[in-house]
């Protein structure tokens, strides 16, 4: 790991929490996952073949309503990495779907930047 | 049961940064209506002298992560704010967190000033719009917008406000004053 200056004692306990995933810090599912994007459960029963580890569960538990990336990551406690690959996982076995939601920067509009302001205001 | 949309879901990106110790993840928590996201490391002594504590009291843990944070507008429209790592060596994750984001504050503390220039030049070369949150911090000397405005070399345009990052009310104000220079900046293009 040398030549990662970042990946020094303070930057945390990075393989530590790599274990949860098998060792794996990516996911052989190419779906892109970034912070924003919205998980949810399949709602039919699914019959995959992946072996569903307790952190798996408590994924499929969580989004049985859509939730970001970022929110998954939060709730169990790991690093957004090892939630990736852990939704790679339950993305290759069809046991859940992604969905990404429009980002405002990519096409803003007066109107839109507008409703955020009144949104804001009527916090 | 609620009236989830599966269509038409629009996301604000929202970046918090500036310099370790600003306050950054307490901006964040002051609006978000989740538990803040973050992975936090205890300051142990040696990383005391990487991390350089000097004028930053009662801080013992350190953002080696994100703060992300959620406001549901209205259904179908969330805001989410992403704070910035506040330390050098987590630069690699800058560009995915700028990636999408409409604007950024920058939080200032004036004991400390020049680590909020990275954020800066950071925002300026990528041209994504932002604005100066000056956080009031206790014992430290009052300087007036424009003082900052000098300090920091900021072109005219660019609002430049005080601030509480512990209230939600000062926080909702920064976002709004950010929302309209947003909108002058669209205008401009």
């Amino acid at each position: 790991m040398s030549g990662h200056e970042w990946l020094d004692e303070e930057a945390g306990p990075v393989v530590r929490a790599f274990w949860l995933t098998g060792g794996r810090t990516a996911s052989d599912n190419r779906t892109d996952l970034d912070l924003m994007t919205l998980v949810v459960r399949t709602p039919e029963p699914v019959y995959g073949s992946l072996l569903l580890s307790p952190e798996h569960e408590a994924i499929l538990d969580l989004a049985h309503q859509p939730l970001t990336v970022a929110e998954v990551a939060s709730a169990l406690d790991l690093a957004v990495g090892v939630v990736r690959v852990l939704l790679g996982d339950l993305l290759n076995d069809r046991r859940i779907t992604v969905r990404r939601p429009s980002s405002v920067a990519r096409f803003p509009t007066t109107r839109i930047i507008e409703e955020v302001i009144h949104g804001l205001q009527a916090l | 049961m609620d009236s989830r949309p599966s269509e038409a879901e629009l996301a604000v990106k929202i970046l918090v940064a500036g310099g370790f110790g600003a306050g950054k993840t307490t901006m964040v928590a002051s609006v978000s209506e989740m538990r803040p996201l973050r992975t936090e490391e205890q300051l142990t002594e040696r990383s005391i002298g990487v991390d350089d504590l000097e004028g930053v009291e009662r801080k013992t843990t350190t953002t080696v992560a994100m703060d992300f944070g959620r406001i549901t507008l209205r259904t179908g429209l969330v805001l989410y704010l992403f704070g910035t790592p506040g330390q050098d060596r987590f630069w690699f994750m800058w560009d995915e967190l700028a990636e999408g984001a409409l604007g950024a504050v920058v939080l200032v503390d004036t004991r400390r000033l020049a680590d909020c220039f990275a954020s800066i030049d950071y925002f300026e070369r990528r041209g994504l719009p932002f604005i100066i949150g000056v956080n009031t911090f206790e014992g430290a000397k009052p300087y007036t917008p424009e003082d900052i405005r000098i300090a920091l070399d900021l072109d005219p345009e660019i609002p430049v406000i005080n601030c509480d990052a512990r209230s939600r009310e000062s926080t909702r104000q920064v976002l709004i004053t950010l929302m309209g220079h947003v909108m002058t900046a669209m205008a401009r293009r």
